[in-house]
């Protein structure tokens, strides 16, 4: 079962989940004894002592009382304790066991789950998990060991009396089971609706100048009220069926207390049944009822955990598209590349191929352009090279050698990649850069910045390379952002450097700075520039020309002009009226 | 995390006065409590009444040898049932109620809320990020749900359960509500020193959790470049640290919030002890204290003491709650956009000697509706689309000036073109023209007419704009269309999409123009989405359009292709042109370079080029922007 198998990840932490039932049986052994204790005391011993006039059994029972009172709190304390250093220390280790297990992921995995909904599994999912553990480690063992010990103790006072529970406890669960069938499907709804109003706040706080350029806020507050009110009403169709669950085990308890009234009431007249022990199997029916719900309301909650333990699961069970082979090679000989009639399609089906017949080869140290039209299939080319994803046919040599034979970190430290959605991660802009290299000194960080052309604007901060950069890099502008990115690349020194579209925010005499930077700081890396801008790859070695996923043509600028329609449409639509 | 309320009084005030228009639900509300609180505390003085008569019966068929008459028990039982029936409904009732007063409230509240935002200036979303005002929509307004429905009857019934316990054993015996009453403090300083500890834990926990979520969030978003820089052991280092750190605080926090239980209710069986003794003491010494008043004094300590630690927790969820409000009304008292003008926009139509007169019906034309206070006349001045900015000066923050002394002129028709690195002010301009910011310094006209003195919704409504960033809203390609003109017909939409080369690609959609669109138009590429705005704009049909970098995500070869759809949008309009690509605005009658907020160098294309300035700098390349 699943969430035994979750139980699993729970390692060192185990012994807590296991000792904490124990100490609960502790505590509902005390929970038990003491109203059994109280009823000796009020209907023998006060008796007694009244009559005596000494009130030392009085304080014998009182004694006793006030340890075991001790006891039990002991025995709580410790409980809570113990559930709660086995219930965060199991969600520590799945939430722990999730994130490696992403680690691992390839793009394509991270692409079949999205971004978000990776999140939501590490937070919210593993949180209700711990919850639920937690509640069922106190509730698990002490319910049932109440209900029982009740059953037992009610049954050895007076077995004819129990039948009551034959019609009560039926009584119960149908009337839960009632409820929980017409009230889940309903807070599902509740739940969509929820979603919807959020989302349409969320839209409003993204789109708000569209909203109030186009003088939309009546249309867009008519639109809210409506869903808002939608909300309200699934609401109210949900809370109304749980609403019934306090009044049905009122009733029931209640019923049960005047039958035991009745039916006891008779023997105890009848002098077959004491006062005393009447009060007790009161208690004890209550008992066996509260319990019963208390397992109930674990099983509901389990049932709603059910849908976080398969997202979790799903997390778990994927297995990693991109492994490295055994007996890897590690190390990189040199930039050279070359694509043998590769294809390739997301999905694996060699029949819809977004990339086709991909066949060329790119020495060590060129530097190569690449340009096409939306959706052409750049980024997803210079994506295989570093083995971001495995081709569906073909090969890619790197170095001499198939990129699926290398060490996927020696592989990936040789071919940096500037990518086209880049981010930069909170904490300074030096931490940031040493993403590159771990122990890059200050004048390494330096340089590559000043290649980058990020070095001048870097100077210009408060606090200089010691700036913060805040959540998602925030403190930057697009065309710094992307300039610190290069250099975040340059620093890892590799054999192949790849540009997706990074420098789309950068003007062109920069650009045109950092394309000379390289040229002299790193002759023998071979840079790929895949770019929309054609000054960015007019001065390349070579221009790869990409079309719906078919190379069309690759040659120089001047060949291309002459022989590639494509080509020179761009060029001419861009470069039009230049002097 | 959320913080202690700064005023919890005046806030808990103001939540009253929403409770207000539900007065008489919540009277019926405090009656069905008082019920069902009255008859679970007097249950336990009935279950006593049944004992002593049934041992009375006993006595009677020990004495008769006969069993007597049970109707006096059957009466006794049938009320009780009559009773426990009753509280049970009242039970219903007050649930069922306060569920629809609550519900009630929220949405009003959430109504309020969402009101209040549409109308609130730009500027108070510059400031604050999305997940900040979200949050009051999720995060506070749950509370303020669990605060009606559960928090505040609860708290009203534990109180007068602790009133209704306390009446029935001062009537039982008073030494002996003495002692339990001096007994109480034990109860309150346990419930603080646990209470004050599990809060500070509480507040290192949120601390430590959202330090982690932070961390993934930041993490799995950036996965890839994680990934490209093989940077996943170290990632899992540092998530590593947080991770236990998360597990260290939460474990505290959910110790002492698991001690509070076992500790109240040991407590309370301890006071049972000390009360017991206390009654036998004074059975023994006769003081007119008997058995029956002891036993039936015994119950009510735990229908005393239970309260009290039921309260104990509920000033938290109280506190939690009030700081909710409390950012709730910090929106709702956010002051709105301030619109001071009085200038109309209203249909009109030329009269026989050419003069401009109003009309009901749509007739194309349009015309500012002017009314001079002084002498009470109205004029109308025709919608032609002049835009004069004269020495405008503009910035954020007062004290940081982005545009200094600006002056420009666009007569109807023309193209004006800014151009400039980011940061110039190109944007900024545009956001003055429709009064998203208003000027520090200088006048801005609009056919002759101070913008101030234009109502802002009509101003806007005469300005159509194709933004940076594309926002699409969930709903159909052809209700977002739409957007730009609610009454259009499926044949202007359709146009529309035509004039922005858009319908080559919406009759490829599933559902062609009934497809839907999430999340911000998420199913459709970036350069899609800039066709759909350019879309939305020319079905407005309005005399002036501003374009701010409309055509920045859409490659050259597809802009060739919707370049002659814009020049048939751009024709006869005057057209504010922003874009990143010198291609975009070569074609413009006047084209500004802008530099850190001045307009540096002015002319139409082929003159910027001939004087070999910063624009003949940037065009050929030449010249860095920074």
């Amino acid at each position: 079962m699943q969430f035994k198998r979750l139980l699993g990840y729970a390692g060192k932490y185990k012994k807590y989940l296991i000792l904490c039932p124990l100490v609960m049986i502790g505590e509902v052994v005390m929970e038990m004894l003491l109203p059994t204790i109280t009823a000796a005391l009020i209907d023998n011993v006060i008796p007694e002592c009244a009559q005596s006039g000494s009130i030392s059994r009085v304080l014998l029972y009182g004694g006793v009382m006030l340890v075991m009172a001790v006891l039990s709190a002991g025995f709580g304390m410790a409980g809570a304790r113990l559930s709660a250093l086995g219930g965060l220390g199991f969600s520590k280790n799945l939430r722990k066991a999730i994130f490696d297990k992403v680690q691992h992921f390839s793009f394509k995995n991270i692409d079949k789950f999205s971004t978000a909904s990776l999140i939501t599994r590490l937070t919210t999912d593993v949180n209700q998990m711990q919850m639920m553990v937690m509640m069922l480690v106190r509730m698990a063992v002490r319910s049932p060991i109440m209900c029982v010990m009740a059953f037992v103790m009610a049954w050895r006072m007076n077995a004819s009396l129990l039948p009551i529970l034959a019609v009560a406890i039926p009584l119960l669960a149908i009337g839960i089971v009632i409820i929980m069938n017409l009230a889940f499907p309903r807070f599902q709804v509740m739940m969509k609706k929820y979603d919807a109003l959020n989302a349409s706040v969320q839209e409003n706080l993204i789109a708000i100048r569209v909203v109030k350029a186009f003088v939309r806020a009546v249309h867009e507050k008519e639109k809210f009220e409506a869903s808002a009110d939608d909300v309200t009403a699934s609401q109210r169709a949900a809370e109304k069926i749980v609403l019934w669950n306090n009044p049905l085990m009122q009733i029931l308890m209640n019923g049960c207390i005047i039958a035991v009234l009745w039916l006891g009431g008779n023997q105890v007249i009848g002098g077959t049944m004491k006062l005393g022990a009447l009060s007790s199997f009161i208690q004890y029916i209550t008992q066996i009822l509260m319990s019963l719900m208390m397992l109930s309301f674990l099983f509901v909650n389990f049932v709603l955990a059910r849908a976080s333990i398969n997202r979790i699961c799903e997390v778990l069970d994927e297995q990693p598209e991109i492994v490295s082979p055994e007996q890897a090679a590690e190390t990189v000989r040199d930039g050279s590349i070359v694509f043998d009639h590769v294809g390739f399609s997301y999905s694996g089906d060699e029949s819809n191929l977004v990339l086709e017949d991909a066949n060329f080869t790119i020495r060590s140290g060129e530097t190569i352009g690449i340009i096409g039209g939306t959706g052409s299939a750049k980024t997803t080319l210079v994506s295989l090279i570093p083995r971001l994803y495995d081709v569906t046919c073909g090969r890619i040599l790197v170095g001499g050698k198939d990129v699926r034979e290398y060490d996927i970190h020696a592989l990936r430290d040789q071919v940096a990649m500037v990518l086209q959605k880049n981010v930069l991660f909170s904490g300074s802009i030096k931490e940031n850069l040493r993403w590159g290299d771990a122990d890059a000194t200050d004048e390494e960080i330096t340089a590559v910045c000043q290649t980058a052309a990020a070095d001048e604007f870097v100077r210009t901060f408060p606090g200089g390379y010691d700036m913060d950069l805040g959540q998602g890099g925030v403190n930057v502008s697009g065309g710094q952002k992307q300039r610190l990115c290069i250099a975040r690349a340059l620093l890892k020194k590799p054999k192949i450097i790849i540009f997706d579209d990074a420098t789309s925010a950068v003007d062109t005499a920069t650009d045109a700075r950092i394309r000379e930077g390289l040229r002299t700081a790193m002759p023998d890396t071979t840079k790929i520039i895949i770019a929309q801008r054609i000054t960015s790859v007019m001065d390349a070695d070579r221009i790869m020309v990409l079309n719906d996923g078919k190379i069309t043509d690759f040659g120089t600028h001047e060949e291309l002009m002459e022989r590639s329609e494509i080509y020179r449409e761009v060029y001419l639509s861009q470069q039009k009226g230049v002097a | 995390m959320p913080a202690k309320p700064k005023n919890a009084k005046g806030t808990l005030l103001r939540l009253m006065q929403l409770l207000k228009p539900h007065k008489v639900s919540l009277i019926a509300v405090a009656f069905c409590i008082l019920v069902t609180t009255g008859v679970s505390t007097f249950g336990i003085y009935l279950l006593r009444s049944v004992t002593s008569l049934l041992e009375s019966l006993n006595a009677e068929y020990v004495a008769q040898g006969a069993m007597p008459d049970l109707s006096p028990l059957i009466r006794l039982l049938f009320g009780m049932g009559a009773m426990y029936l009753a509280s049970a409904f009242c039970a219903y009732m007050y649930s069922r109620l306060m569920m629809l007063v609550s519900t009630s409230v929220l949405n009003k509240v959430r109504k309020q809320m969402f009101n209040h935002m549409e109308d609130l200036p730009i500027r108070y979303f510059d400031r604050r990020t999305h997940g900040e005002i979200m949050s009051r929509y999720t995060n506070d307004t749950d509370t303020l749900r669990e605060f009606f429905s559960q928090t505040f009857p609860q708290a009203v019934s534990s109180f007068l359960s602790l009133c209704f316990s306390l009446f029935f054993m001062i009537r039982l015996n008073g030494w002996m509500t003495l002692l339990v009453i001096v007994l109480v403090p034990a109860m309150t300083v346990a419930t603080q020193f646990i209470g004050k500890r599990s809060g500070a834990s509480f507040v290192a926990q949120q601390r430590a959790v959202g330090a982690l979520n932070g961390y993934i969030e930041e993490t799995i978003e950036g996965q890839r470049v994680v990934q490209v820089f093989c940077h996943e052991d170290k990632a899992r280092q540092d998530f590593e640290e947080k991770n236990e750190a998360v597990r260290a605080a939460g474990t505290r926090a959910n110790t002492f919030a698991g001690m509070l239980g076992p500790i109240m209710n040991n407590m309370s069986h301890c006071f049972y002890v000390m009360v017991t003794l206390l009654g036998a003491i004074l059975i023994v010494n006769n003081t007119g204290m008997n058995v029956p008043t002891l036993v039936a004094f015994l119950p009510m300590i735990r229908q005393f003491t239970q309260p009290i630690s039921n309260l104990a927790q509920q000033f938290n969820t109280i506190m939690l709650a009030l700081a909710g409000a409390e950012r709730v009304f910090d929106l709702l008292d956010e002051p709105v956009e301030e619109d001071e003008g009085y200038v109309t926009l209203v249909n009109a139509r030329k009269d026989a000697e050419g003069n401009i007169v109003e009309t009901e019906e749509r007739t194309g034309l349009w015309a500012w509706k002017h009314p001079h206070a002084a002498d009470g006349s109205v004029t109308y001045t025709e919608l032609k689309g002049d835009v004069v900015f004269e020495n405008v000066t503009f910035g954020y923050e007062p004290e940081k000036t982005v545009l200094h002394n600006i002056s420009l002129y666009a007569r109807p028709g023309q193209k004006i073109a800014f151009v400039g690195s980011t940061g110039a002010g190109k944007t900024t301009i545009t956001n003055l023209i429709n009064r998203f910011y208003d000027i520090q310094e200088g006048k801005i006209r609009y056919d002759g007419i101070n913008i101030e003195k234009i109502k802002k919704d009509d101003l806007r409504r005469s300005l159509a704009m194709v933004l940076q960033d594309t926002h699409l809203f969930t709903g159909t390609v052809r209700d977002n269309i739409r957007y730009g003109k609610l009454d259009a017909t499926d044949a202007d939409v359709e146009k529309a999409a035509k004039i922005a080369n858009a319908d080559f690609f919406i009759r490829h959609l599933p559902q062609g123009y009934d497809t839907m669109l999430t999340g911000d138009g998420a199913n459709l590429s970036q350069g899609q989405r800039q066709l759909l705005a350019i879309a939305r704009a020319a079905v407005t049909d309005p005399p002036v359009l501003i374009l701010d970098e409309a055509t920045s995500s859409i490659d050259t070869r597809t802009e060739a292709l919707i370049e002659k759809g814009m020049d048939a949008l751009m024709n006869g309009r005057t057209v504010f042109v922003i874009a990143h690509r010198l291609s975009t605005v070569r074609n413009s009658q006047a084209i500004m370079v802008l530099e850190h907020g001045v307009i540096i160098e002015r002319g139409d294309h082929e003159s910027l080029l001939a004087q070999k300035g910063k624009y003949y700098q940037l065009y050929t390349g030449m010249f860095e922007l920074s």
